[in-house]
């Protein structure tokens, strides 16, 4: 580990020297990117200009494949709107979450310092994020040490949107007569207080919605958090999210909707548990908004 | 005269005695870590005033909040009521607050009557639920002999006061009634009104009963008091200034250490100066003195009510962690600690820890992180601040992280991501 730690302090010492020139840093990355129309940090920055709002896509919806689906709604729904954002793209990295939540401080600093010298290098004002760990992380845990940023996480985004008239659920997929359940994210709710947002993004549907016995500040966790998404589970006599698909399952529903990539890993591995994914889809918010407006 | 020498020394042996073992658990909770929780104090207060004194998160469990209630409510006028007792057993007078306070006297005595009853009530209904319903949450694995018999110890104190509370009033009641000097006519009396026509109508048996009650009360209050430094209902104390100290940030944020910040820092620049931190000589903690005082403090709350554990998914699901297990074995570790203080002197040390010896491996890493239990907790305890603690002493100090757990750290470092891909692929997502 410790040699991994060199390496890594080489490169960033490396970036800290070339942090006053941003072109320069820019420069590096300028060929990867371009795909619909997203455009990265560095593209922007190479125009001199800077977006309303970074999309901060996190590693799951960077490389799982059904995250990210999820990701790809999330730009759908900021272009809709005519939001003026970028990504980092390959200058992203793992805000250092699962390493915190694991023990490994170290690490997680590592991750984070050199996180903040990016985002402070574009100065970044206000984030945006497809996943409730990096938001609980950059916005609860940066600060400390030295990254001061508005943090959002996309449900957020959308309830906004939703309040300001921007967004309805028009010209898309309608939900009308499908029961529909949330499952609260633990870094969102618990973590972070926030039980509305997502639900905004569901009552605006002529859906019905459901809660399930345990939800909001009592929501059951989907069995991932605390780095347990990279590890076996220790022994007992169920896994956790066949435990919550168990009870997401008792109320009936069309579609149980998530808002957190590794809630959506677990619960539809729930489903497929029980084989009832044709009848139950795991949706998240995102994906709900998306086809609600046929985008 | 010798009532009033016999009282004042059982007063004064009382008091000595619990200020001995308070100053014992000041002492043990002071062998954890510094922390500043002092700041905010107006927040801090109206914390306070709504979780523990208004109770606002018992009631996720209504029945046990309305039962928990009357015992609260009940416990704390009724002890307005001692006030008056020790007066009179100090300087040999009867009812002292009858005359000066007159119709109001009556209206308290009647009420604390009522309260009295409700208090029965609700121990009864705990010792129900404990013994005959065998409600889950009593049991588990860290629910032993003696956190069992501890429960029942105190609810069955608490009904053998409130009986002898009643039974006092119901024999000073007659005696006032058949007009016995001394018992002045004082009070109303709703419900000891309905067990004094029982008691025998001879005036020198009553005063006996009287006075047996009387002393049994408050002599049982006092025996009470002392039981508390060893038992779990310390939390009717500790209650109050464990909310005053909550922790006022999101729960989603893990603390952040500022030694490992240092030596970061000073890693990736020579001319860094580290900044002074209060923490301990290692990275997380391996036992009870290296978590900080807040963590001991809440250890020494817990009421063992396990709340936290039945709403844990690791738990629920048959893992060996249970966040209850936790607060008590911290607690256990570091009485274990103190005791050795006290027999061996200061700076004494065993070979024992609170991980290994305690707490398992098993038991931290089967943590969700979720926050369930701290959410649970009636009091703002927070068991999972000592699960990452315990995460972070095997991870940084003993690397004994599993290997799965390993890999995904080198992924980090390597890739920039939990999992093997390569930092290169990391915008693919846009070109589909």
């Amino acid at each position: 580990m410790c040699r991994s730690i060199q390496m890594l302090l080489t490169g960033l010492k490396i970036f800290m020297n070339d942090s006053t020139n941003n072109v320069q840093i820019n420069s590096l990355n300028n060929e990867e990117v371009q795909g619909k129309g997203i455009s990265t940090m560095a593209e922007m920055a190479a125009k001199g200009e800077a977006p309303e709002i970074l999309f901060w896509v996190g590693c799951a919806g960077s490389f799982d494949e059904r995250a990210q689906k999820i990701t790809r709604d999330i730009c759908k729904i900021l272009q809709y709107v005519g939001i003026n954002f970028a990504v980092l793209g390959t200058e992203e990295s793992c805000t250092g979450d699962p390493a915190k939540r694991a023990g490994n401080e170290f690490l997680f600093q590592m991750q984070a310092i050199s996180n903040i010298q990016i985002l402070d290098g574009y100065k970044i004002k206000k984030i945006v994020t497809g996943c409730p760990h990096c938001f609980n992380t950059i916005k609860n845990e940066y600060p400390g040490l030295g990254g001061n940023y508005e943090v959002i996480h996309h449900s957020q985004l959308i309830q906004q949107l939703i309040d300001d008239g921007k967004l309805k659920a028009e010209g898309g997929e309608s939900f009308k007569g499908k029961k529909i359940t949330f499952h609260d994210p633990c870094y969102l709710g618990r973590g972070n207080g926030v039980y509305e947002a997502p639900r905004k993004a569901l009552e605006i549907l002529d859906a019905e919605l459901v809660e399930m016995k345990r939800c909001k500040s009592n929501g059951l966790c989907c069995g991932a958090g605390g780095a347990q998404m990279f590890k076996e589970p220790e022994k007992g006599f169920k896994d956790v999210n066949i435990e919550r698909i168990e009870e997401a399952l008792s109320i009936n529903p069309d579609i149980i909707a998530a808002g957190c990539p590794f809630c959506m890993t677990m619960l539809s591995d729930g489903i497929k548990n029980f084989e009832k994914e044709n009848e139950v889809l795991v949706l998240d918010i995102a994906e709900i908004t998306v086809r609600a407006n046929g985008l | 005269m010798t009532d009033q020498i016999i009282f004042l020394l059982i007063i004064l042996a009382a008091v000595f005695y619990f200020t001995v073992n308070v100053k014992k658990i000041i002492r043990n909770i002071n062998l954890g870590l510094p922390l500043n929780r002092s700041d905010k104090p107006l927040q801090r207060f109206m914390v306070m005033l709504k979780v523990a004194f208004g109770q606002t998160k018992m009631v996720k469990r209504p029945i046990a909040a309305i039962l928990h209630f009357f015992v609260y409510v009940g416990f704390v006028i009724i002890n307005l009521e001692v006030l008056e007792i020790i007066i009179d057993g100090l300087f040999g007078t009867h009812r002292i607050f009858a005359s000066p306070l007159g119709g109001l006297y009556n209206f308290l005595i009647g009420s604390f009557e009522i309260l009295a009853a409700l208090v029965l009530l609700g121990v009864i209904a705990f010792y129900a639920r404990r013994n005959y319903l065998k409600l889950k949450r009593f049991s588990g694995v860290e629910m032993g002999k003696w956190p069992k018999a501890d429960a029942d110890y105190i609810l069955i104190i608490e009904t053998v006061l409130m009986i002898a509370f009643l039974t006092m009033n119901a024999a000073d009641y007659r005696l006032q009634q058949i007009g016995s000097p001394h018992y002045i006519n004082a009070g109303v009396f709703p419900i000891s009104g309905f067990i004094s026509p029982l008691l025998p109508s001879s005036e020198s048996i009553l005063i006996i009963i009287e006075r047996s009650a009387w002393w049994f009360h408050i002599i049982g209050i006092l025996a009470f008091l002392n039981y508390l430094p060893y038992s779990k209902h310390f939390h009717i104390i500790l209650a109050f200034p464990n909310t005053y100290y909550s922790n006022l940030e999101p729960k989603g944020e893990f603390t952040d250490m500022a030694s490992v910040t240092n030596e970061v820092k000073a890693m990736l620049d020579t001319a860094y100066t580290p900044q002074p931190v209060a923490e301990g000589n290692r990275f997380g903690a391996k036992d009870v003195t290296d978590l900080t005082w807040k963590s001991l403090m809440e250890a020494y709350t817990c009421t063992e009510c396990g709340r936290c554990t039945s709403v844990c998914p690791a738990n629920i699901t048959g893992k060996l962690l249970s966040p209850r297990k936790i607060m008590m074995d911290t607690r256990d570790r570091m009485e274990e600690i103190g005791r050795n203080l006290d027999k061996h002197g200061k700076g004494f040390k065993d070979e024992k820890s609170l991980l290994h010896d305690y707490i398992s491996k098993e038991e931290i890493w089967a943590c969700t992180t979720c926050n369930a239990c701290t959410e649970a907790c009636p009091i703002n305890i927070d068991p999972l601040n000592i699960i990452v603690e315990l995460r972070r002493y095997s991870v940084m100090e003993e690397s004994k992280a599993s290997a799965s757990l390993n890999n995904m750290f080198a992924n980090i470092e390597n890739n920039g991501a939990p999992w093997k891909y390569s930092p290169a692929d990391r915008f693919n997502w846009a070109k589909d």
